[in-house]
């Protein structure tokens, strides 16, 4: 059993961090202290210079960890870091062209040999999945696929041959908290269950550890990103203590789910 | 051109959030519906006929063509448009796409404000909601237009972000349609973006080098020699290059803003100092740095501020098809003097990146005809390029 097929053998509460934000000391304390509030697999962004489907608070976030100068390679260099005592999957979400000017090969290349386990590219959907997929399985990285609300009659398309788990995009828009999610994720998650057993962790717009349990009962997993980075935005690098709280309490909510 | 995944060589493509899939699938379908349609096509023409004032003129530039003393001259004059530039052509298409499949809502990214303008106009003429994006940066060089956009029952969203470009434009228009597709059609300015973008758009261009290629036949009984437009993402470009890119002995010429010049980091030249990337839905070439991340761009020009050029274009190059020149603000800003003594006609700062390089090599192309596309009018510089001279117009 991989990493990733590990961290959801129960409902899996999965945080979201920026690199960098607001610098990467700060960042790998963060993921230590994360994997201590219980959390099943944390993804680490790489920032991006125009994340087009964030909404301001992770772009904020993006826009800090440039500022202060990080660069891939730096990230890499903490994952090496981490995997020292981290044992939970760690999964890179950021866009097409970090990855496309590194080098496809090189950079899935670079995460099997520093401990990543899967990415996640949100500009890059089932069609054009082929260049960066291929590569990554050579590797044993994950590609995560994913789909979204309106994907409608793509969706059974989109699962099939899914490998890791699928991100299930809970609204419309972007990334960033949101006080109710209307979409009917038993519905997404349902015909996904139909064609394949990798599981859903659902994403976007979860706020607290009320909304993370309700969308990890419809599911196997609730990925919590903007809630965490406004976090660390309002006490930068004195946030540790904060995150690992609220981080906690998603962990109690989600893990508490009855049948689990 | 499109091989089926819309891809032109290498570039091109869909690199788009899953959320906007659908809404990709569903525009190429309607498109590919309408697009040999008679009736759309009828509907379309007397829009640019009676509406935009197409047939737009061809005009032999004789002052202009005397004074530099080498290749004889020809403008098209695709400022005379309504709404005073190229981009009209576009948007009026797209409009009556949008309306054919029943959205009621148009939103759009501007960097110069013509083609927010231009949006603008046809959102009112459709009675469609209209919201614009443009930076921050931009809205400040641009009053003006600003001011039209509002006029015409825009709402326009000033964009704080990033560099506050035409660039960050994009991107906010990007999230705001995966905010709300139902009802709303992205009226993409360029022929730039995912797929069925950058096809779109061209044909809709696609008019100016139809009407150049009869015009010329009209005026000179041949083809012309050069055809020279300015690129930012290039839609005029595209427009004016297509109907000769089967007839080799045109040679096509795209210039890109140089800002302060390519071997400076002010520079908006993307062929000259960018290379193969994937961003703004798009394969193609972009200005960014060695881990991939988009460059801050910069050109006098708010039009041609864009840090990547259109997926087809990229394809000419790697061709040679065409060529790609940079050209810097100084020679703008004097083709923009030039052409206002010379001809009386104030050519938007855009453009005078085309009549720039024009000037530069006419003298050595004697018996040879040029066609320089206008893509449009200028009095939305006046502002900023008597600023460049160190002079202030506040009212």
């Amino acid at each position: 059993m991989n990493r990733i097929e590990q961290a959801f053998q129960h409902k899996a509460i999965i945080p979201f961090l920026t690199c960098g934000d607001p610098d990467l000391e700060t960042t790998g304390k963060l993921v230590r202290e994360l994997v201590n509030a219980g959390a099943d697999l944390i993804e680490l962004g790489i920032p991006f210079s125009d994340p087009t489907a964030e909404g301001p608070v992770i772009m904020d976030a993006d826009e800090r960890a440039l500022k202060n100068g990080v660069t891939t390679d730096q990230i890499f260099d903490l994952v090496i870091d981490l995997r020292k005592d981290v044992k939970i999957p760690l999964v890179f979400m950021t866009y097409a062209n970090v990855i496309f000017s590194y080098g496809i090969e090189r950079f899935m290349k670079r995460c099997e040999e520093t401990g990543i386990d899967g990415i996640i590219l949100p500009d890059v959907p089932y069609e054009e999945k082929d260049e960066f997929e291929g590569e990554a399985e050579k590797h044993g990285i994950a590609f995560i696929r994913m789909i979204a609300p309106t994907s409608e009659a793509r969706i059974a398309k989109i699962a099939d041959g899914a490998k890791g788990f699928i991100y299930v995009v809970s609204s419309m828009g972007v990334t960033g908290t949101r006080k109710e999610i209307t979409t009917d994720i038993a519905a997404l998650t349902g015909v996904v269950r139909s064609v394949t057993d990798t599981p859903c962790a659902v994403g976007f717009g979860i706020s607290d550890p009320d909304q993370a349990r309700r969308m990890a009962e419809m599911s196997d997993g609730a990925i919590v990103g903007s809630a965490i980075v406004k976090l660390i935005a309002k006490y930068g690098r004195d946030c540790v203590p904060h995150v690992k709280a609220f981080a906690a309490s998603l962990a109690e909510s989600v893990h508490g789910i009855s049948g689990n | 051109m499109t091989n089926e995944n819309g891809r032109f060589g290498i570039h091109g493509g869909q690199y788009i959030p899953e959320t906007l899939m659908n809404a990709v699938i569903e525009l190429e379908e309607a498109y590919n519906r309408y697009k040999d349609d008679p009736q759309f096509q009828k509907e379309l023409s007397e829009l640019f006929n009676d509406y935009a004032g197409r047939p737009s003129r061809l005009y032999h530039a004789k002052r202009m063509s005397r004074d530099l003393g080498g290749a004889d001259i020809y403008l098209k004059r695709e400022d005379l448009n309504h709404t005073g530039a190229h981009k009209i052509n576009n948007v009026l298409g797209q409009a009556l796409l949008a309306k054919k499949m029943g959205k009621t809502r148009l939103i759009a990214e501007t960097g110069a404000g013509q083609h927010g303008v231009a949006t603008a106009t046809a959102a009112a003429l459709f009675g469609m909601e209209c919201v614009v994006f443009m930076g921050k940066e931009d809205i400040e060089r641009q009053a003006l237009n600003v001011y039209k956009m509002r006029l015409l029952g825009a709402d326009v969203v000033p964009v704080v972000t990033g560099t506050g470009t035409l660039k960050d434009a994009v991107s906010q228009a990007m999230r705001e349609w995966t905010n709300r597709v139902s009802d709303t059609h992205y009226c993409l300015g360029s022929v730039m973006g995912p797929h069925p973008f950058p096809v779109i758009v061209r044909d809709f261009q696609a008019v100016i080098s139809r009407e150049i290629k009869e015009q010329m036949k009209e005026l000179t009984g041949r083809l012309p020699d050069a055809v020279i437009a300015c690129v930012g993402g290039g839609s005029n470009a595209i427009g004016a290059f297509y109907h000769f890119i089967n007839d080799p002995e045109v040679q096509l010429i795209g210039c890109e803003a140089a800002g302060r010049g390519v071997d400076t980091f002010e520079t908006a030249a993307t062929i000259a100092t960018g290379k193969l990337g994937i961003f703004h839905g798009m394969k193609s070439y972009f200005c960014q740095n060695e881990y991939g991340q988009i460059a801050p761009v910069y050109s006098i020009s708010a039009g041609l501020d864009y840090p990547g050029i259109g997926p087809e274009h990229a394809w000419l190059h790697d061709i040679g098809r065409a060529d790609y020149v940079p050209v810097t603000d100084a020679e703008a800003v004097e083709a923009f003097e030039y052409l206002s003594r010379m001809e009386g006609i104030i050519p938007a700062i855009e453009s005078a990146h085309a009549l720039a390089y024009a000037m530069k090599i006419a003298p050595d192309m004697k018996g040879k005809n040029i066609v320089v596309n206008v893509s449009g009018r200028g009095d939305k510089d006046c502002v900023s390029v008597a600023r460049y001279r160190g002079e202030d117009l506040s009212e």
